[in-house]
């Protein structure tokens, strides 16, 4: 053990992981404002760093609301993702002629583009909430779905003896083996769908919505605010960051022998 | 009804993969009577694994018979406590929590399995890891979680496969000890595959030679003396010419000895 305390050794391997990518970042912004300073770039078609914090000044009584919407969105539409993803896997895995019919319509599924989508479920569900949840939860369920069947299917079959030979049922084999072995590759297909859910809400919502970063860019957009556009857009970033980060927290606290290694290793 | 604890006759199987076939076991008799303790050796790859699965119900074999209590053990698993030769721990499960795998399949409520568990820890060398994660453990340890694991499945019949392989020489000495002692207070069948003739000499009633690949029995050997034995048996007259002898049978020793005769253990 090292004498470093836990929140101290905690932020120093912080610091080692995202340094240099912060690094980075602050190099590419003050180059951006360089860049539009020496070239006196007009502000709609390119804003500096400078114009685009001003932007976000100036909406900042607003932006509460509409994060509130998106993310609201978001993670419901997360939430349905995941549950018909886990769903189908279990069919799937579970029922060959389901796994022979459904998976090659689960993948044409995911062929039809969210923009071409996205309008007819604003006929179908009106302009509230449930036509985003619902851009959210066709484009989450698909990972979720293929991650976890997959790590259903693929269950050690010499563990599965093992607890056949004691005398397990199938729902036992289920509940011993093939749930907690399919768990790491349910997170993997939920961070995938995570990182997607803020994106697929601002989509939902930009083609028609009362609230939500998508009614915000596109009222900056019609109004030539191009600096507000970028506010959403480093938003919508965050957001989604968060939500992974969430999904990532989820993980270990569910599947901390996934993690037993690593630490040792790192530390 | 007296049926043996275990009866195999004329057990067979092929494994068959992509129109290629590895013939594992050829009629294999074999009998082991209730209370009894076997120990098989042979050499790599000549089905003692393969044997052990069938009897464990999880290997339909493609011939033969095989009983477990006068049961047809043929795709009917439940029957035994069976050890596999890997130790196949539940990486998400603590070593506490895979101990009492067996007692809670079984039903045993999660509290007393795992106490029952837990009082056996000490014995098995495993005393503070009882909430360690499986990666978190050496191979030698994970062994002897594996053997507490099958301790405590709740059947007559144990079927081990190689258990004390990945030991050191004074551990596995402190398990043939304990083994022992257990087996005096609460008598079990015992079915023991390992590579090692002195300690299936030292451990079981009947040592049984099978053949290279395609398995069949060519020997069976008696151990000298009662159990519980002493480790210092092993340099007594009686029990070296049984180990020659099964040297011989597995082909790694000289011609066979006759009862009673008094050799010293060829290389020894
Ligand atoms: N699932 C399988 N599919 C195909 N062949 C197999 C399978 N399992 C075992 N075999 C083959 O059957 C033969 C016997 O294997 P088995 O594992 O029973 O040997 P063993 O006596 O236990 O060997 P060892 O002492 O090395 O553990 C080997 O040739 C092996 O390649
Ligand atoms: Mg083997």
């Amino acid at each position: 053990m090292t004498a470093l305390p836990g929140a101290a050794r905690g932020a120093g391997r912080f610091a080692s992981a995202y340094g240099p990518s912060a690094v980075l970042l602050a190099l590419l912004v003050a180059g951006w404002e360089a860049w539009v300073r020496a070239f006196d770039t007009r502000p709609y078609i390119l804003p500096a760093p400078s114009r685009i914090w001003q932007g976000f000044w100036e909406t900042k009584h607003l932006l509460p609301e509409h994060i509130r919407t998106t993310l609201g969105e978001a993670v419901l539409g997360l939430g349905f993702g995941a549950a018909a993803g886990v769903t189908i896997a279990v069919l799937v895995a579970g029922i060959p002629l389901v796994r022979r019919v459904l998976m090659p319509l689960l993948v044409v599924s995911q062929t039809i583009p969210m923009v071409v989508l996205a309008p007819l479920l604003i006929v179908w569900f009106g302009f509230g909430m449930t036509p985003k949840v619902v851009v959210v939860a066709l484009w989450g369920f698909f990972p979720v779905a293929v991650a976890t069947a997959d790590g259903l299917m693929h269950a050690d079959r010499e563990m599965v003896g093992l607890v056949r030979s004691m005398g397990a049922n199938r729902l036992q084999v289920l509940r011993y083996i093939a749930v907690p072995a399919a768990l790491p590759a349910f997170f993997s297909g939920l961070k995938i769908a995570a990182a997607y859910a803020v994106g697929g809400a601002v989509v939902g919502e930009w083609i028609g919505a009362s609230s939500g970063l998508g009614l915000y860019i596109t009222r900056a957009q019609t109004s030539f605010r191009v600096d507000r556009v970028f506010v959403a857009v480093v938003l919508i970033a965050l957001l989604s960051m968060l939500l992974f980060a969430a999904v990532h927290v989820l993980a270990r606290l569910a599947t901390p022998w996934m993690y037993v290694r690593t630490e040792e290793e790192t530390t | 009804m007296n049926a043996p604890a275990i009866r195999v006759e004329g057990l067979e199987h092929t494994f068959r993969q992509k129109g290629r076939e590895v013939r594992a076991v050829d009629g294999v008799d074999l009998e082991v009577g209730d209370g009894e303790f076997v120990a098989l050796v042979g050499p790599s790859g000549c089905g003692k694994s393969t044997l052990l699965r069938v009897l464990a119900g999880l290997l339909v074999p493609t011939g033969g018979i095989a009983e477990v209590g006068g049961v047809s053990a043929a795709g009917r698993p439940g029957l035994v406590a069976y050890m596999p030769q890997k130790d196949l721990l539940l990486p998400w499960r603590r070593a506490l929590a895979n101990a009492a795998l067996g007692l809670e399949v079984r039903g045993v409520p999660r509290q007393e399995a795992r106490a029952r568990a837990r009082a056996l820890f000490g014995v098995f060398g495993l005393e503070g890891f009882e909430q360690a994660w499986p990666a978190q453990m050496s191979g030698g340890m994970r062994q002897r979680l594996a053997l507490l694991r099958t301790f405590l499945v709740p059947s007559r019949v144990l079927l081990l496969d190689e258990p004390f392989g990945a030991l050191d020489a004074i551990t596995r000495r402190g398990m043939h000890a304990w083994l022992q002692g257990v087996l005096a207070i609460e008598p079990r069948t015992v079915l023991l595959v390992t590579h090692d003739v002195e300690e299936a000499l030292v451990l079981a009633d009947r040592v049984v030679v099978m053949s290279p690949r395609p398995g069949r029995i060519v020997d069976e050997v008696a151990a000298p003396f009662a159990r519980p034995r002493e480790p210092g048996i092993v340099t007594e007259p009686a029990f070296v010419a049984s180990k020659a002898r099964v040297l011989a049978a597995l082909g790694e020793g000289e011609a066979p000895v006759g009862a009673g005769e008094e050799r010293t253990a060829p290389g020894a």
